[in-house]
């Protein structure tokens, strides 16, 4: 009987880092663009988990740090198998780019020094100003529009743009503030 | 120790930035450069390059940076680095997410990291604005040569392909082939 429930286990664990090797190695650009392809693979097909948890999953991914796609992949991971699940889960996401990336940094020397792909480089250096240009409107329409909000982007902005600030105080002041003033806000309230 | 130095560089990255994608972004363009491993043009160089191959940009530039500096262990070591935070933090709140999504601290922190994510893309949106246009610092070239404004002319179409939804792939292609016109047309100076 438990060998039984080990190899039911142990299939289980296969499929899940089968089954998000093919998420990562089929999303382009990552992040948001992976969730309908979880929601299918994981909620649709499998059933390991609901669509309220893919909610969870987004909000959660929302407000803990790093990769969207790393902290989905832990979560299915964990929620599915346990640990062992969020280690095979995240692996298995990850593994594509990796090897991807690998083999293309090699070639991309090769190739840097034609002049055709300088070219092809200069015009595609005003396209992926376009491409973050589009991702600075989406975050902007998606921020909550007060006046903590309008300030803490206009200081974020000027300290880092013009007077030469590191990112990473900014980041943390920039939660800092935001914590104090809702707390503040809070007890006002009571 | 560059593989130590890659692998604690990657780990800030990856505990510092929230929102994914290109919110990564600032923190990644000021570290690469302070190391000096990446400079600012190979770097938007590498922002195509991610967006047409599988998986998220953090974990992408994490590997490439990774196999430039220090080769394969390189890599490794960079890429753990990035996805180490993430994973650790999701499996200490996974049992108790509601608690943590709900909690005031955790809220309160969002409401200055979303606004500051914004100011900072802004930020970034202007040094790669600086990159694209004026290539060789502000000063030295401002308003010499076609180049400036052939630049500018892709970047105004793509921003509008962009804006109707088109695939960022597509709007990749489409500037390397504009790109690759202007130069053979003798306007990239």
């Amino acid at each position: 009987m438990p060998d039984k429930a080990a190899r039911a286990v142990r299939s289980r664990a296969l499929t899940l880092f089968l089954t998000f090797l093919k998420i990562g190695a089929f999303t382009f650009g990552g992040g948001y663009a992976m969730l309908p392809l979880i929601q299918r693979e994981v909620v649709d097909k499998r059933g390991w988990i609901t669509n309220d948890d893919i909610l969870e999953v987004v909000a959660i991914a929302e407000s803990t740090p790093g990769p969207i796609a790393v902290n989905a992949a832990t979560f299915v991971g964990y929620r599915t198998c346990g640990v062992f699940g969020a280690l095979l889960a995240t692996v298995g996401v990850v593994l594509p780019s990796f090897v991807v990336i690998l083999a293309i940094s090699f070639v991309l020397r090769e190739f840097e020094s034609l002049t055709a792909v300088q070219y092809a480089f200069c015009g595609i250096r005003a396209g992926v100003l376009a491409l973050i240009f589009k991702a600075l409107w989406s975050m902007y329409k998606q921020c909550p529009k007060n006046a903590l909000s309008y300030t803490v982007m206009a200081a974020a902005f000027v300290l880092v743009a013009f007077l030469g600030a590191d990112v990473l105080p900014v980041i943390i002041g920039c939660a800092a503030v935001g914590l104090v003033v809702s707390l503040y806000q809070g007890r006002r309230k009571l | 120790m560059i593989l130590l130095e890659l692998f604690l560089t990657f780990l800030k990255i990856g505990a510092f930035t929230f929102g994914g994608g290109y919110a990564m972004l600032p923190l990644i363009q000021e570290e690469v450069a302070a190391h000096g491993w990446l400079d600012s043009a190979a770097l938007v160089n590498f922002v195509a390059v991610s967006e047409s191959t599988p998986g998220p940009f953090a974990i992408n530039i994490a590997t490439y940076v990774g196999t430039e500096t220090g080769g394969i262990p390189g890599a490794l070591c960079a890429t753990l680095g990035v996805v180490l935070p993430s994973f650790v933090i999701i499996l200490l709140v996974a049992k108790g997410y509601e608690k943590f999504r709900n909690s005031k601290i955790v809220r309160g922190c969002m409401t200055g990291l979303k606004p500051a994510v914004v100011g900072l893309i802004g930020a970034s949106v202007l040094s790669v604005g600086q990159t694209v246009f004026f290539p060789d610092g502000l000063l030295s070239v401002a308003f010499t040569g076609t180049a400036i404004w052939i630049s500018l002319a892709i970047f105004a179409v793509c921003a509008v392909f962009t804006f109707r939804k088109i695939h960022p792939i597509l709007v990749i292609c489409l500037s390397a082939a504009l790109g690759i016109a202007a130069g053979y047309a003798g306007l990239l100076g």
